[in-house]
């Protein structure tokens, strides 16, 4: 259909009125009839014995209800909390999942790990009384970084680990690569960090639990990514109640970029203390707690090495990487490095054997898991430096190597050595797209220009694939998921012919409120307006898998795709009942069923009132209402891919990086909504140029968290970027009913290589070799200098 | 406790509040006005930003009792008799949002930029942003629509 409103329409957000109007609902926001407030307190060691908990003061503070610890919560037998992937060792044994209590018990193991909980009427008697409570540490050495941690005789996190090993896994034929390597004409290697992250949604999480004590029903509305994922893993494993007596609600949430994935203590212990006190329970997160409290992300060491022939074939890679997974195994945590990182070492190249190690590695920091790209940045850092450094060594122009070795067009399906098999894509075109829209072929003069003015001018590419929409089930399931990754969709159609979509995908910036409309406008013909989507409830949505992994058009789209083709088969039956025509005979198009060849016709909204008032109505086959669900399992992962182009501008007095221009051409399948996605790239660039750049969490050597604020962890600004130019370029996907791929996190995974070869092309001419990120003028600076000798 | 006295969005207020209470509570807390967001700890953010007396200010970096007899507009307060503001219009039709929670602080930001600076360039707009955080949309399109929304103000302005 493609009209107006359908896909392919830039179609001006639904959601925004609210927002631009303060009348967001974001968790905080609410206040629920006898709100009570908590306060954690957090160890502030990374690395501690708890020898006791002096609560007695701060329970007689004015206002305190109740002060609990991690004696409470075991007295009370709740949960630890889980882990949903399970890897196994080389050899076939599980990996080392300890346990992870709610509230820490016996030893804290990270600065900022949850020891106590301190529930009072109001947020600043609560404070207050946090500072009354007495906890008696005994401090031990603690390990913050991965190399230590590895080192024989380290501080041990969990005595179950030794040296530190959570699990030591590898992909890959070992042999097929030693041979390719045997052959080699050239082998090209590289040691790097791919540092750690903080999410940083802007709205912190938050978490407001109130059972009900009339019909014994527990509700949290919280700041998640997903809602079904809360329940299920709160009802079976945490709290330890019937589904059916926990609802849990996301209401509008502010940004999640994976930390709000994941199932934290703090959801618990609202709910659980909540019974407890005889009042709802809310927390919510300073930015300084968030810092010590979410997720973070990355934080890779890897060795690498690339066998190519004399002329710049690629032959093979070997890849050794140590994983950080912090002192607890967070919800998704093992899957990250594993089959979200070592499947993408192809990228969108032709190798033809690799083989990856990794070893994830306990240290006494915040547990690290997804955020925005979630290993395909490690993948895709990894290789495309490699690459780069391959060119520079072999004297083959950057772009050149690439295009000698990208997958062509033709060979797809195409089997990689490390498990996916890319269903489509055209790689070539998205490059020569990119290179055409930075104007590449002036690069020279853009180049003695910024010479004239005292700048050092780099440029920078990364050719990348990645891979959304983790599927299918029964394949995640043999690879160690807890849960399946399909998407449910209902659609509602009303007696009057709006309609109603119930997601199990949550929008937290997204904009699903107007691209699952726009949905329902291009196979039905409804104006998007009359199109209400609903997502965040488990109560009014049957069930969903939530929004990540940039999934939700390619599956949770699929799923409403899916439940309209059910809707339209069923419509048909009711259109030649009043047609008196055969099923087969009736056409739908442009919102009106027809008979083949006539003009014989009713309109969808005769159709829907028809089945709700069905007088005339073929009732002996047919049951009245329109309303139907699907649940969608996707065949594969989808494969969105591209090519990122950075030039940038280095100060040589001062080590300033300036990011001058920004091309990329992406391949994200069929595109709902043009305006949204480009929108996603953009935020997914400043996230990338952020990694690169400027952010970074800096843990001193004995596990204290010395960017801990806005005041020392640089978030990018908008000063600190251009704009972007944005291109695309489509194949549709093969394998799902509308053929989109994913954009949400292909800044972030494409951006960040691009923008390190750009500084280490500019600074090439001085010598320097290697940058690593964040590029901070300081690092810089000091790099510059030592390449020449000077005093860094 | 201390009585203070202020407008806010046009209406009166007289409230008690402790001396440690910031402004930023006073509105979402006590006032229920929950448009005005808290994004840190540290005024780093901006989502918290209102006018106070028609310049914008960082309402987590002020006391309420400093507010006493002051004028405040939130972002609710920035429509007026159900038409947007020129800057929300702007945000909308240029897509400068996406999860809406630093929204209500850098439009807030964005009014006060084009009323100091009616025809700024894309860099005096970064660079009058450079209080605002927003993680979502790369700033691109905050940039667009603050440079649109000038446009549209000074258009309507000849």
């Amino acid at each position: 259909m493609s009209g107006a409103e359908g896909l392919g329409a830039s179609v001006a957000r639904k959601e925004d009125r609210r927002f631009l109007l303060g009348k967001g609902r974001y968790t905080d926001d609410l206040t629920l009839p006898g709100q009570s407030y908590a306060v954690f307190i957090r160890s502030p060691h990374a690395h501690a014995t708890i020898r006791s908990i002096d609560a007695s003061q701060a329970l007689k503070a004015p206002g305190v209800l109740a002060v609990l610890t991690g004696a409470d919560v075991a007295a009370d037998d709740l949960g630890g909390i889980p882990c949903g992937w399970t890897i196994h060792n080389k050899d076939g044994s599980a990996m080392v999942a300890p346990p992870h209590p709610a509230l820490a018990l016996g030893k804290a193991r990270h600065a900022g790990d949850p020891v106590a909980m301190v529930i009072a009427e109001t947020r600043a008697q609560a404070k207050d009384a946090a500072q009354l409570v007495e906890v008696d540490y005994d401090a031990h050495p603690a390990v913050a970084h991965l190399n230590a941690a590895v080192a024989p005789g380290a501080p041990q996190v969990w005595d179950e680990a030794p040296g530190n090993v959570c699990f030591d896994w590898h992909l890959g034929d070992p042999a097929a690569t030693e041979a390719q390597f045997a052959k080699a004409d050239r082998v090209v290697s590289l040691d790097l960090t791919n540092s750690r992250v903080a999410p940083n949604a802007i709205e912190p999480r938050a978490a407001n639990g109130h059972y009900d004590d009339v019909d014994g029903r527990y509700t949290l509305y919280t700041t998640s990514q997903n809602p079904h994922l809360i329940r299920l893993l709160a009802a079976a494993f945490t709290l330890k109640v019937p589904e059916h007596k926990l609802r849990v609600v996301a209401p509008d949430v502010g940004g999640g970029f994976g930390s709000k994935i994941f199932h934290y203590a703090e959801e618990l212990l609202v709910l659980w203390a909540s019974k407890k006190v005889g009042h709802p329970v809310k927390w919510t997160s300073d930015r300084s707690e968030a810092f010590l409290s979410d997720a973070h992300g990355r934080d890779h060491v890897s060795h690498a090495e690339l066998a190519l022939t004399s002329d710049g074939k690629f032959l093979g890679l070997r890849v050794r990487t140590l994983a950080n997974m912090g002192a607890y195994l967070s919800t998704f945590a093992p899957a990250i490095p594993t089959y979200l990182h070592a499947t993408l070492l192809s990228g969108p190249y032709v190798i033809p054997a690799i083989y990856a190690e990794v070893k994830a590695i306990f240290t006494n920091t915040v547990p690290v898991d997804a955020v925005r790209g979630a290993g395909r940045p490690e993948a895709t850092y990894l290789l495309e430096r490699l690459v780069d450094k391959a060119a520079r060594e072999l004297g083959i122009d950057r772009v050149e190597i690439r295009r000698k070795n990208l997958i062509q067009p033709d060979q797809f399906p195409y089997q990689t050595p490390v498990a996916l098999q890319y269903d489509v894509g055209d790689y070539p075109a998205t490059l020569d797209l990119a290179l055409q829209a930075i104007d590449y072929g002036k690069y020279a003069e853009r180049k003695a220009d910024s010479e004239s003015r005292g700048k050092l001018r780099g440029f920078g590419i990364s050719t990348y694939i990645e891979a959304c929409g983790i599927a299918p089930s029964a394949l995640v399931g043999a690879l160690g998921a807890g849960a399946g990754l399909y998407e449910s969709a209902t659609v509602r159609v009303h007696p009057t012919g709006s309609v109603s979509v119930f997601t199990g995908t949550h929008s937290h910036g997204q904009g699903h409120e107007t691209t699952f409309a726009q949905l329902v406008n291009e196979r039905l013909g409804i104006p998007v307006e009359n199109v209400e989507v609903v997502h965040g409830d488990t109560d009014r949505i049957p069930f969903g898998m939530g929004t990540y992994g940039s999934r939700s058009a390619a599956v949770g789209g699929s799923a409403i795709y899916k439940a309209i083709d059910k809707i339209v088969e069923k419509s048909k039956k009711i259109a030649a009942h009043l047609l008196e025509a055969n099923v087969a005979d009736i056409e739908f198009e442009d919102g009106k069923f027809r008979v083949a060849g006539t003009d014989r016709e009713k309109t969808f909204g005769e159709i829907a009132f028809t089945a709700y008032v069905p007088h005339n109505y073929p009732i002996e086959t047919t049951e009245p209402g329109l309303e139907d669900s699907a649940f969608y399992d996707p065949k594969n992962f989808t494969f969105p891919g591209g090519c990122h182009l950075v030039e940038v501008e280095v100060d040589p007095e001062t080590g300033v990086v300036d990011v001058v221009d920004v091309a990329i051409a992406d391949d994200v399948g069929v595109i709902i909504n043009p305006m949204i996605v480009d929108g996603q790239a953009h935020g997914g660039l400043a996230h990338g140029i952020g990694q690169a750049l400027l952010e970074e969490c800096v843990y001193s050597d004995d596990g204290q968290l010395l960017s801990g604020s806005y005041m020392s962890y640089c978030m990018p600004r908008a000063a600190d970027l251009p704009s972007f130019k944005v291109g695309n370029h489509v194949t549709a996907c093969t394998h799902n009913p509308i053929g989109i791929k994913g954009v949400g996190e292909v800044g972030a995974i494409g951006v960040p290589p691009a923008v390190i070869n750009a500084v280490i092309d500019a600074l090439a001419p001085l010598g320097v070799t290697d940058i690593s990120m964040p590029a901070t003028p300081e690092k810089v600076w000091r790099a510059i200098q030592a390449a020449q000798g000077g005093a860094a | 406790m201390a009585t203070i006295s202020l407008k806010v969005n046009e209406k009166s207020h007289d409230v008690d509040v402790e001396p440690r209470m910031l402004l930023v509570e006073l509105l979402r807390e006590r006032l229920l006005l929950t448009g005005t967001h808290v994004g840190c700890d540290t005024s780093q953010c901006g989502a918290c930003t209102v006018w106070v007396d028609g310049k914008s200010v960082k309402s987590c970096a002020m006391l309420a009792v400093e507010a006493d007899g002051a004028a405040v507009t939130t972002i609710e307060g920035l429509a007026k008799n159900g038409a947007l503001h020129p800057m929300q219009t702007a945000f909308h039709t240029c897509h400068g949002l996406q999860c809406g929670f630093c929204t209500p602080g850098m439009v807030m930001r964005s009014a006060e930029l084009i009323q100091e600076n009616p025809n700024p360039t894309e860099d005096e707009v970064r660079h009058g942003l450079e209080g605002n955080l927003c993680r979502c949309t790369g700033y691109h399109n905050i940039v667009k629509a603050v440079l649109t929304a000038a446009e549209a103000v000074r258009g309507g302005a000849q």
